[in-house]
């Protein structure tokens, strides 16, 4: 309990250092002057505001990552539910990541919404911490959780030809060529997020002894489909593009095609299993 | 009904006010890099805002037109000519069939943006028509034009031509700042960034005060500059978040980076800075060699600033009004 309340006033701390809001959101409403027992109250931990540039915000949901991707990512995207349910005028979009959602905003539109033009900032902060905390009070009616995330399967071939630094991931984590491959496709991913190009997806869940570092140079160009290795993480590079990461196979799949109105295979939360086909069915599946 | 490309130049490209909404996809703005500037040209050849034109960088397009067509552009200081002509910066002109449009190397600046009445009719891929030259889509084909290439132009919606005068290049112009933002060795002004705090006092004092030389490396993406360096005392891995055009990151090697439209939508640097969305006319400008001073101001500063020249902007276009048909 001690633990508890001590994790709380450090949130709160936190919150009164970014001063953007005056009271808080969660159930008691109180005023930011007794926030550390306010938030014992309603048990309320409210996410931290930070200025992107003057057009845009980023909503910290967690500091740390690593310690339980899971859970931090099933908050990333709780936040991008709630804020698009929560339809805030002026908000333009999100891009969630490990551990945070950016909001870019439309500053004309926020001054107009709010009324007053030197606090737009200061609105859309209230507005953004208000979505947070009253989803937050629904609970598990919003919440996003690895067991409601769609799983997509991912050809992969990894033959040598396809897999040209195969044999340096081998090495490096001390298996066999075999072994990397089978342990590779026997586990089962979630993206944390999309960036790099359209369509990377940064999965989490490689297996710790598969982690390889980036190669020393990096490759000015890399095939589409090339399925890589970057330490802790793995990834798919959907278009033709420079990359630094280990090469392992490829996918005959399409993780990017602009033509379409939701342009990428995967989107952040998607939980993603690579299974190894032969030469044979990535040339059926590529035509 | 169309533009014929004789000389592509160095690099120019198709361009409206950029992608939004797909950011989740890892897709970026792409865009005019200076859009304001874009929508003043296309308001001053009667075309909507957010009607696509050109982006020219560093001069050498040449092309013509098989329909008469108005024409404005905005940006570094080109030398404009309508055959041999001039044709200043911010000023609407008539172009006769036929006749050639030229932009030769800039003096100073990087970059311009061409408006053409109809503005260029091209297909619109994930809610723009600008090309995004690092995944190769939107625009003509996802890539830079070439000689030779053709652009279907629109039908003009209504002339611009000047009331009451025979001139083919108009007298009015618009305010200086926003059809020449170039400048040598510029001031931009910043916000402190989301990692401001994890660099120490003296890296800090160093980014306001000392000049930045901006690196021949610079494109689209972002202008790198070559120093003086940023080091950090603890180089910590951060989590990736996102960037957006503006952000000022610092790689390890401690020379700093300014990110333009073309950035990618995440990014693992620190964040020191982020340039005010009005100075990004100036950071659109700068080119290898220029040197580069940094101040602060604050958000409410730079929100108060954009605000301004939206109003600005509104009675410019109510003014516009009076002098078209």
């Amino acid at each position: 309990m001690r633990g508890r309340i001590a994790l709380q006033s450090t949130a709160c701390e936190t919150w009164e250092k970014t001063r953007s809001v005056s009271r808080c959101f969660g159930k008691c409403s109180r005023v930011l002057r007794s926030l550390p027992g306010c938030c014992q109250l309603c048990e309320y931990q409210p996410v931290n505001i930070i200025p992107l540039g003057d057009s845009a915000l980023i909503v910290r949901v967690r500091e740390r990552f690593e310690d339980a991707p899971e859970e931090a990512l099933d908050d990333v995207l709780r936040t991008c539910q709630q804020l698009r349910s929560a339809a805030v005028p002026s908000i333009i979009e999100l891009a969630p990541a490990y551990t945070s959602v950016a909001v870019f905003y439309d500053l004309l539109a926020a001054v107009k919404a709010s009324g007053q033009p030197n606090r737009a900032f200061d609105w859309l902060s209230e507005r953004i911490h208000a979505a947070v905390a009253a989803g937050a009070d629904r609970g598990r009616a919003v919440r996003t959780r690895r067991s409601d995330a769609r799983l997509v399967e991912i050809p992969v071939c990894y033959d040598a030809e396809f897999a040209p630094d195969l044999d340096d991931v081998a090495r490096h984590t001390q298996m066999s060529a075999k072994e990397v491959v089978d342990l590779h496709s026997a586990a089962e991913y979630r993206v944390a997020c999309i960036g790099f190009v359209p369509g990377f997806p940064f999965l989490t869940g490689l297996a710790t002894r598969l982690a390889t570092p980036r190669r020393d140079i990096p490759r000015k160009e890399i095939s589409p489909g090339s399925v890589g290795i970057g330490g802790a993480q793995t990834g798919i590079y959907p278009l033709r593009s420079p990359g630094g990461w280990n090469l392992i196979g490829r996918t005959p799949m399409r993780l990017f095609d602009p033509q379409k109105d939701s342009p990428t295979l995967l989107r952040a939360g998607d939980r993603v299993r690579f299974r190894a086909i032969a030469r044979e069915e990535f040339n059926l599946l590529k035509e | 009904m169309k533009a014929i490309i004789e000389g592509a130049g160095f690099l120019t490209s198709v361009q409206d006010l950029g992608r939004t909404s797909f950011r989740e996809f890892g897709v970026s703005t792409s865009g005019a890099l200076d859009s304001f500037a874009l929508r003043v040209a296309n308001l001053l050849v009667g075309n909507d805002e957010t009607d696509t034109g050109l982006e020219i960088t560093l001069g050498g397009l040449q092309l013509h037109f098989d329909d008469e067509r108005i024409v404005a552009w905005c940006g570094g200081e080109f030398n404009g000519q309508i055959g041999p002509a001039p044709l200043p910066a911010g000023h609407a002109a008539v172009v006769h069939p036929g006749e050639e449009l030229k932009f030769s190397r800039s003096e100073i600046g990087c970059r311009a943006w061409l408006a053409i009445s109809g503005g260029i009719d091209i297909a619109s891929m994930l809610g723009s028509r600008s090309t995004d030259l690092r995944a190769n889509f939107g625009g003509l084909h996802g890539r830079a034009l070439r000689d030779g290439d053709e652009l279907l132009l629109g039908k003009c919606r209504r002339s611009s031509r000047p009331v009451g005068t025979t001139d083919r290049i108009s007298s009015w112009t618009a305010p200086h700042d926003w059809v020449n933002p170039a400048k040598h060795n510029p001031m931009v002004r910043f916000i402190r960034g989301v990692d401001w705090d994890r660099f120490n006092a003296s890296t800090l004092q160093r980014f306001t005060t000392e000049s930045f030389a901006v690196s021949p490396d610079s494109d689209r993406m972002g202008v790198r500059f070559d120093g003086p360096e940023l080091k950090r005392e603890h180089s910590v891995d951060l989590i990736s978040e996102a960037v957006a055009p503006g952000t000022i990151q610092v790689p390890p090697s401690g020379k700093p980076i300014l990110l333009l439209g073309d950035c990618q939508t995440i990014g693992g640097y620190p964040k020191i800075a982020h340039v005010i969305t009005i100075d990004l006319a100036i950071a659109a400008q700068l080119r290898a060699g220029d040197q580069v001073r940094f101040s602060e101001v604050p958000l409410a500063e730079a929100h108060a600033l954009l605000v301004d020249r939206e109003r600005q902007l509104e009675t410019f276009r109510i003014g516009l009004s009076l002098h078209t048909t």
